[in-house]
């Protein structure tokens, strides 16, 4: 009995471990606010200061430049030339070229995936297909960037016959690899969290157990799979070392999957390094950052957002 | 109301509606689904089975134990797993307490209904999407331009940058804000699963709400504590990008031994020598080597927290 017995309490106590542990909880929300505040900060001279301005201004990085007298005016990333060049279309056209191939690339295998674990799985195969996602999930993307740039790159270049080995479509595929797991996971879990009484409904009706499933289950867990979908999509955009490594990462613009591209991610890893503080370069970097920062913010909160209304619509209708 | 409807005639449109058509058997959608689950395991199972095939050869007891030579094209990456042993280490000193603090708030102290409590929340999972290229950025702004420069700037003026450079003190900072959402969510798995009943038995026996945390809430949330940690390590060894200007050198010929040194480390590792290297044929088995040292860290370590979790959700089920 004596090790049961709790010590008087003291209040004093008791009121600081309280605060002490409430301040942890803050951290989150002031690091989010923070990571905000310290990338904007750095990237604020675009809309300041004159000498960057001159060099990169918004209009500069989004439109056309006519960066040599009597030369055709173009978009064009070359921040170290004698004229540097600071157009970000090209980095943006490639970012949404590599991350559209692999949600080409990912959401069919994905949404099929969960699809079938949560409708026609047996529990033992179930139990053998989420630990496959899990591993896939657990590859770290510099080792997906290695596969696709030793292995996968080369593999293309035979099948297809491509004069350059490292493109779009290479990193566009590696690049599904790492959001598969992210597109099953929130499409299974949309899915098996369905009430068992519309199913229960549907089968009273005279359907069959998959007619159930195509007729009830996915249409009632669409929003779901919309924001695996959703979801993925921002993670393709944000990942980095993936492209960085499988791309080729020539800023060019072009329509077609088989050149290289430069990403806004990669484009971050592969420049800050050699960069002179503070310059207009650091500057037009720290703010393709923010540019991602906000982006995928605004897809999290979306994404959120969404199966938050699911979930609270799933469970209504079972009450 | 039986009645009623009986009286009712029904209308032949609302029956046709509701039937199903018969005899389809869903071969279609169960084989096309199946077929995305099999594609995803061959993939996984040629990834795995080239860097395994590629890698066994070269790792033995001295590529592990020492150091590179000749520029990288022999010798072993003992530096590299050391950095990274060092980095994730430090990372866990500062994730864990922060992270099981802030899920013991979130869980024990406040209504999920809270506006504050929902803030949090919706912080934590926005933190979790922020690309970690942008964590990166946000380390060289925050942890070693601001805290770092202003550092020095405060006791070592005119000394050079003593903490204002990439040093492994940054660079796991910034793992650990990028790892935090780990942490939180899956000691706040942990948490519900510890029944109320417990938790009333404490305070029946006169234990205050700190000691009931401390004394019985803590202990019972263990297994979720070390599975984020776990998972948390994980992660942080297998992510580049955030440490690509915080603090990971390319090669150093001493291993850290101050916290504003710089590290090796095993991703980065990969990544210099797979796009840096002047010699890719000569370094290919060392990099298939450090790869597959990364990839049996890694899976090792998730390995063993799938087991701790599912252990922990029996037991869940068994009370």
């Amino acid at each position: 009995m004596q090790e049961l017995k709790f010590k008087p309490k003291s209040r004093l106590r008791e009121f600081l471990g309280e605060k002490l542990i409430s301040v942890n909880a803050y951290i989150a929300l002031l690091a989010i606010f923070l990571i905000f505040a310290f990338v904007f900060k750095e990237a604020i001279p675009i809309f300041t200061d004159g000498a960057v301005q001159q060099e990169a201004s918004l209009e500069k990085m989004t439109f056309k430049q006519e960066f040599r007298a009597g030369r055709e005016a173009r978009w064009s990333w070359q921040p170290n030339s004698d004229i540097p060049k600071f157009s970000l279309w090209p980095l943006f056209l490639g970012t949404i070229k590599a991350a559209i191939i692999a949600m080409l690339f990912a959401m069919p295998l994905g949404i099929g995936a969960a699809v079938y674990s949560s409708e026609f799985a047996d529990r033992r195969l179930r139990e053998f297909i989420k630990p496959v996602i899990e591993i896939l999930a657990a590859i770290p993307s510099v080792v997906l960037g290695f596969f696709a740039l030793m292995v996968l790159a080369t593999f293309l270049q035979n099948v297809l016959g491509l004069t350059f080995r490292l493109n779009a479509l290479n990193a566009g595929i590696a690049l599904g690899l790492a959001v598969i797991p992210i597109v099953f996971t929130v499409a299974e879990d949309a899915m098996t969290s369905v009430p068992g009484s519309l199913r229960d409904a549907a089968t009273a009706l005279g359907a069959n157990p998959w007619q159930v499933s195509l007729t009830t289950v996915l249409p009632a867990a669409t929003p779901g799979i919309a924001a695996g979908v959703v979801l993925g999509f921002g993670r393709a955009v944000g990942e980095t070392m993936i492209v960085l490594m499988a791309s080729g990462n020539a800023a060019i613009v072009s329509a077609s999957m088989l050149d290289s591209v430069r990403t806004f991610s990669a484009t971050i890893a592969a420049e800050l390094a050699e960069v002179v503080f503070g310059s207009t370069h650091y500057t037009v970097l720290f703010f393709i950052g923010a540019l991602l920062f906000v982006f995928t913010f605004l897809i999290n909160l979306g994404g959120d957002m969404i199966l938050a209304r699911l979930k609270q619509r799933l469970q209504g209708k079972t009450s | 109301m039986i009645t009623e409807t009986q009286d009712r005639p029904v209308e032949k449109k609302e029956l046709v509606e509701l039937q199903f058509r018969p005899k389809t058997s869903g071969t279609i959608p169960r084989g096309l689904t199946l077929l995305a689950v099999v594609i995803i395991v061959v993939i996984l199972a040629v990834i795995m089975g080239n860097i395994i095939w590629g890698g066994i050869g070269t790792v033995s007891w001295k590529f592990l134990t020492h150091p590179p030579e000749q520029g990288m094209e022999a010798g072993g990456i003992f530096p590299a797993i050391f950095g990274t042993v060092a980095l994730v280490f430090l990372m866990v000193i500062a994730v864990v307490p922060i992270g099981v603090l802030t899920a013991i708030y979130l869980h024990e102290y406040t209504s999920p209904t809270s506006k504050m409590t929902r803030f949090i929340r919706v912080a934590i999972n926005n933190l979790a999407g922020v690309p970690s290229i942008v964590f990166g950025l946000f380390g060289l702004g925050f942890f070693i331009g601001f805290i770092g420069g202003g550092l020095d700037s405060l006791f070592y003026s005119g000394e050079g940058p003593v903490w204002g450079q990439p040093a492994i003190i940054w660079a796991s900072l910034t793992l650990a804000l990028l790892t935090l959402p780990v942490v939180i969510v899956s000691t706040e798995e942990a948490l519900r699963t510890i029944p109320p009943e417990l938790r009333e038995a404490s305070y029946a026996l006169g234990g205050t709400k700190l000691q009931t945390i401390w004394r019985i809430v803590i202990p019972q949330a263990m297994p979720g504590v070390l599975t984020g940690s776990i998972l948390a390590v994980s992660r942080g060894a297998g992510e580049v990008a955030p440490i690509m200007f915080t603090g990971a050198a390319y090669y150093l010929p001493y291993l850290p031994g101050k916290l504003n040194d710089q590290f090796m480390e095993l991703g980065y590792h990969i990544y210099v020598m797979a796009t840096q290297s002047p010699d890719v044929e000569a370094t290919k088995p060392l990099l298939y080597g450090t790869v597959l040292v990364l990839l049996a860290l890694t899976f090792a370590l998730n390995s063993i927290a799938i087991v701790i979790r599912s252990r922990m959700r029996k037991n869940r089920v068994g009370t």
